[in-house]
């Protein structure tokens, strides 16, 4: 067994001690989140639950630098400079707020957006729309045979045209992690910016703004222990700075005027309004949860249940892998002849909660030709143990709908 | 345990196998409605024709999970000859079942009565009244494609 303790991880996480028989396969629409970070919500609420960055006294006082500390303990987490984080509703809004401000500032008629068939739709319609409004063109790169972007296909298609390339870290449908570094490295030779969607990759590897030296990355709090209604939006500096905001209103202005007012420097410009605060103060106990385990451990912890459960799955009769060499927790499959939410029920019924659907990911169903697919999700709470109950659940399902087709 | 036989009952099983007055007809004395649900891809269109305010014919075409396609053969059976009173009565003696409550007629529910093992699989329910809410909508006068709710 690798590093994790996943018997004491188990009990930090409420909902696994109130559901001892849940088999939790769905991380990868939202993890559980440990004790710590509950209540860091409640000792905002009850101890300082006032707004921040306004009232001169010290609960207002306190409550700031608790939220303050949070841009410096994310900014280390992925190194990056405090300034270059900006905190947003999710994944989703970073990602809408780089289309709708940086890509409506650079993007003219002609130009090209490369994207792929594996995005997230959060990743790819913001760009669908800029494409349109813009006269530009969205290109996709072509993936491989087992569904994976590689630098080859990717080198076939960027050129002087291109500007942007919108591209997940981590599929959040197959699991693959995408050969990034060269990509950024390739993209920035051509001059494109490189926007990562890093939704499925921050919770389960280290992250290096500086050393991959992309240009934006986006991810979700939720995803990685902490608090639903939460993102962050890494940005360069200088990008940053270059962008409009897409929120005007309070904290992100600097003096108003009549008829023209002037805002705050990156990146309280793009946090306009009374920010989810407790959410952002809590966020900090979800990073140093992960520090302490060590995002490397939690990678090893990730490829280990992978092999065990890609390669339990794939010795059930009539169960179709789609994503044989992921690494990073995620199954991709579907049961032959049977509906995926038909399975899904029957695995609820031993308790193993598994996503069924198209998991907001349209275009690698059409590639996959799928209507859906299941997709069971681990993470540093599940063990080899869960994995074996969810392979009996999937054999029970597998019988149980034998008659049906 | 064993909430899942409940749900996937052989009746349920029958129909799903061997759907009856599946297929769309062309005939423009149907009323023709489609409703689409793209988060989970089931896709359904009902025809019903009605003469002298009796159900006369059913038919139905699409796709989707077994709860879902059962669901409709299920549903075409025992609404066919219905008045279209008679009809809405039974489709909201239905909407009782699943969610666990009373009905007032049970005998007029038929074969749907197999369904009443949703009501503990809460996300399934919109799967077994997708049909249902079809024809409901066409006793309502709506035609062409529904909105989902």
């Amino acid at each position: 067994m690798n590093k994790l303790d996943t018997s004491k991880i188990k009990a930090d996480f409420n909902v696994l001690n109130n559901n001892p028989d849940l088999v939790y396969l769905d991380s990868a629409a939202s993890s559980l989140k440990p004790i710590s970070v509950v209540n860091k919500l409640v000792e905002y609420y009850n101890e300082y639950g006032v707004n921040i960055h306004r009232g001169v006294y010290n609960l207002s006082y306190r409550a700031s630098e608790e939220y303050d500390e949070t841009r410096k303990i994310v900014a280390k987490f992925i190194n990056s400079k405090k300034n270059e984080v900006v905190f947003t509703k999710g994944t989703t809004e970073a990602l809408n707020l780089v289309a709708t401000s940086y890509g409506n500032l650079i993007i003219n008629e002609g130009d090209e957006i490369l994207t792929t068939e594996l995005e997230h739709h959060s990743s790819l319609l913001p760009w669908q729309i800029v494409a349109t409004n813009k006269k530009a063109t969205l290109t996709y790169v072509d993936l491989d045979d087992e569904g994976r972007i590689t630098v080859d296909e990717f080198k076939k298609v960027i050129n002087e045209k291109t500007k942007v390339v919108v591209i997940t870290y981590v599929s959040n449908v197959m699991g693959y992690v995408t050969p990034i570094k060269e990509i950024i490295d390739i993209a920035h030779s051509y001059n494109a910016i490189v926007v990562l969607d890093a939704a499925q990759a921050a919770p389960h590897m280290p992250i290096d703004v500086k050393e991959l030296d992309v240009d934006f990355l986006a991810f979700s709090g939720h995803k990685m222990l902490g608090p639903t209604g939460l993102g962050v939006l890494y940005g360069k500096y200088k990008l940053l700075q270059e962008m409009p905001p897409m929120l005007y209103g309070g904290d992100m202005n600097d003096y108003v005027d009549l008829f023209e007012s002037t805002t705050k420097d990156a990146p309280e410009k793009f946090e306009g309004g009374t920010q989810p605060i407790a959410e952002v103060i809590a966020f900090k106990e979800a990073i140093k949860y992960l520090d302490n385990l060590g995002m490397e451990n939690i990678k090893a912890h990730d490829e280990e249940l992978s092999k065990a459960l890609i390669g339990g799955l794939s010795k059930i009769e009539n169960v179709v892998v789609y994503n044989k060499t992921a690494t990073t927790g995620i199954a991709c499959f579907n049961v032959k002849g049977v509906h995926p939410h038909d399975i899904a029920s029957a695995l609820e019924e031993k308790n193993v909660a598994v996503r069924a659907g198209h998991h907001c990911a349209q275009l690698i169903h059409c590639w996959l030709g799928e209507n859906g697919t299941l997709r069971a999700s681990t993470y540093i709470y599940n063990n080899l143990e869960d994995i074996e109950k969810f392979l009996d659940a999937v054999k029970y399902a597998v019988e149980f709908f034998k008659g049906w087709s | 345990m064993n909430n899942i036989n409940d749900l996937y009952r052989q009746v349920i099983m029958e129909h799903f196998k061997s759907p009856r007055n599946k297929g769309l007809v062309e005939d423009t004395g149907y009323k023709k409605l489609r409703l689409k649900n793209p988060s989970c891809g089931d896709d359904i269109t009902i025809q019903v024709k009605l003469e002298n305010n009796v159900l006369k014919d059913i038919k139905h075409e699409g796709s989707g999970c077994a709860i879902c396609c059962s669901s409709a053969s299920v549903m075409s059976e025992v609404l066919k000859n219905k008045e279209v009173t008679e009809a809405n009565d039974i489709i909201n003696d239905f909407y009782e079942l699943i969610k666990g409550n009373d009905v007032k007629d049970e005998e007029a529910l038929d074969e749907a009565i197999a369904y009443a093992g949703i009501a503990k699989f809460p996300a399934r329910v919109k799967c077994a009244t997708l049909s249902w809410k079809v024809v409901g909508a066409i006793l309502n006068n709506k035609e062409g494609e529904l909105e989902d709710e």
